[in-house]
């Protein structure tokens, strides 16, 4: 059967006395592609930022590859292989795009590793290649995007954790982004994905998880949900 | 020719600024606090400079010549370049990393009691009457060309900091941990998910930045051979108005800031009608600076991500 990559349970995280998570379960298994999807608010960040170490849980378990990481700190949660690329991109202003892909590969030890990453990388955003000596800073929206996406495949992840790829992206860049998603499995990686656009990220999802005020209010098979009447109303605009 | 002299002793003072100010305005750029006790680590170089010279002439007393002098001056700038390293990581340890997260008033206030507690350590050591640290052995004498007349001190002391500023900016630029240097001032979060080990930067940056105060130290001394536990208080503050007006948390800012603070200073003492007032012409130009670019020279505006 398929292995369990990530499974957090019961998870509970709050912002002094704010109850951000109010006791979340889910899991992604490997090989998947499983979306986060829900409203401004709901703790999606907040999510993300739990399991990759950024943001202590109050209570609950977060195992990864059956370790428990709750009480790993962020830097060395990396070299096990979950990366996240956050919201917004973060990418760093003020190193070159070769830089912020070097970045990327700080927990790598492998010198002959790092440049067959970087070539892949380079011929899947051939874009950044003929940027490579430009401030990450001077890069347009997509572009940023593709260099965190690229800068997360230079960490060697066998789980990729993305936070709103395709906000503020226009329509084609936004199905560009899917697209890469989608090789992102291809290429034998798992996917967990937030996102805002709920109908497009469903469209590449397995499953997918609802999430409203802190809370997991729905949960299946993407091909399910997607015609889930509630679902639609609320997420997907019908 | 007293022009030109006057500008080569400015920038060799200039010089050691630029050293200190970089140690304010790393610490600044990375770890986001003000270290108020970064100009008594100078303080503390020149008293381990003043300790460890005489124990080194009693070990090489049988051996004593020129050369070994000069050795034995060397091996004691290295040693307080070392006990400062390590008292900036001590000091990096035990009071601002409890305060990670705290509010910056609270890290001021911690770093203004570090300050007087190594004030009052240094007097409880060495009492607070004026020592005499004469490193003799490396006064080289006066360089005359033509009609200039300048100290081979001041001569060293200018290529040294620049060679130093020079390593100091192919290490930030080019070495994995310079670089993660770079991307820890700019976003600890996103840093973080890179695998970078923000308070082992945190402690590297401590690290440098208190050599460097110790290395200018000892150039201090070679211009001036007196101490008092009190030693690094003007140059820290002359240092931190130099990183202020390059811009605090630019490391070309902190250079340019202290080589232009140097001069300034240099050129105002050579002037009798105004050299009484030097400090308070060094500090106006700070003020008028900032009322005109609040974010000094090279800083940038920039704002700051969770
Ligand atoms: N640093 C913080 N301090 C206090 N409250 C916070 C903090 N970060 C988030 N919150 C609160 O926690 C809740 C969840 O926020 P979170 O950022 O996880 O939402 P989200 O689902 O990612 O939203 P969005 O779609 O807007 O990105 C919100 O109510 C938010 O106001
Ligand atoms: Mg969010």
């Amino acid at each position: 059967m398929s292995e369990r990559l990530l499974e957090v349970t019961d998870l509970e995280v709050y912002y002094g006395v704010i109850k951000a998570l109010k006791g979340i379960s889910f899991h992604v298994d490997r090989g998947e592609i499983v979306s986060l999807i829900g409203a401004n608010g709901a703790g999606k960040t907040t999510t993300l930022h739990t399991i990759t170490g950024l943001i202590r849980p109050k209570h609950g378990t977060i195992l990864y590859k059956g370790a428990d990481i709750g009480h790993i700190p962020a830097h060395k949660i990396v070299s096990m292989g979950m990366v996240h690329v956050p919201e917004g991109r973060r990418v760093f202003q003020n190193l070159t795009v070769y830089e912020n892909l070097l970045m990327g590969a700080y927990s790598q030890k492998n010198k002959a590793e790092i440049a067959a990453n970087l070539e892949n990388v380079f011929k899947q955003f051939p874009r950044l290649e003929e940027r490579r000596r430009q401030l990450a800073g001077t890069l347009s929206g997509g572009e940023q995007q593709m260099l965190a996406m690229g800068r997360a495949l230079l960490a060697n992840p066998e789980l990729i954790v993305l936070d709103e790829p395709s906000m503020g992206l226009s329509p084609l860049l936004v199905s560009e982004i899917f697209e890469i998603i989608k090789s992102f499995r291809e290429a034998g990686k798992t996917v967990l994905l937030v996102e805002q656009n709920a109908k497009k990220a469903m469209s590449i999802s397995d499953r997918v998880y609802v999430l409203e005020t802190g809370s997991i209010t729905a949960d299946g098979a993407a091909s399910e949900l997607i015609n889930d009447e509630r679902i639609k109303k609320a997420y997907l605009g019908e | 020719m007293e022009f030109l002299t006057t500008f080569v002793n400015g920038l060799s003072l200039g010089g050691i600024y630029a050293m200190i100010a970089l140690g304010y305005t790393m610490v600044y750029g990375i770890a986001k606090m003000l270290n108020f006790a970064h100009g008594d680590i100078i303080m503390v170089g020149g008293y381990t400079v003043h300790t460890v010279l005489p124990f080194l002439a009693i070990l090489l007393s049988g051996v004593y010549n020129p050369t070994v002098a000069i050795i034995s001056s060397i091996i004691a700038i290295i040693a307080a370049m070392v006990f400062c390293m390590m008292l900036g990581i001590v000091v990096e340890k035990v009071a601002y990393k409890p305060l990670r997260g705290a509010s910056p008033l609270a890290v001021l206030i911690t770093a203004i009691g570090v300050s007087y507690l190594l004030q009052s350590l240094a007097q409880m050591i060495f009492g607070s009457a004026p020592k005499h640290v004469n490193i003799k052995a490396l006064d080289f004498g006066i360089l005359k060309i033509g009609g200039l007349a300048i100290g081979y001190n001041t001569i060293i002391t200018l290529v040294c900091s620049i060679l130093v500023m020079i390593a100091l900016s192919l290490f930030v630029k080019f070495s994995k941990t310079g670089r993660a240097m770079v991307a820890v001032s700019e976003d600890k979060g996103a840093a973080q998910l890179m695998g970078i080990n923000v308070n082992r930067i945190i402690m590297i940056t401590f690290a440098i930045g208190s050599a460097l105060a110790a290395l200018a130290s000892v150039f201090f001394l070679l211009k001036a051979p007196t101490m008092t536990p009190t030693f690094g208080s003007l140059p820290g503050i002359k240092a931190f108005t130099a990183a202020v007006i390059g811009g605090i948390g630019s490391i070309p800012g902190a250079m340019i800031g202290g080589i232009l603070l140097g001069v300034i200073e240099c050129f105002a003492q050579a002037v009798p009608a105004i050299s009484p007032y030097t400090d308070a012409i060094e500090f106006s130009i700070l003020i008028i600076l900032l009322l005109v670019k609040p974010s000094g020279l090279l800083g940038k505006m920039r704002r700051e991500k969770v």
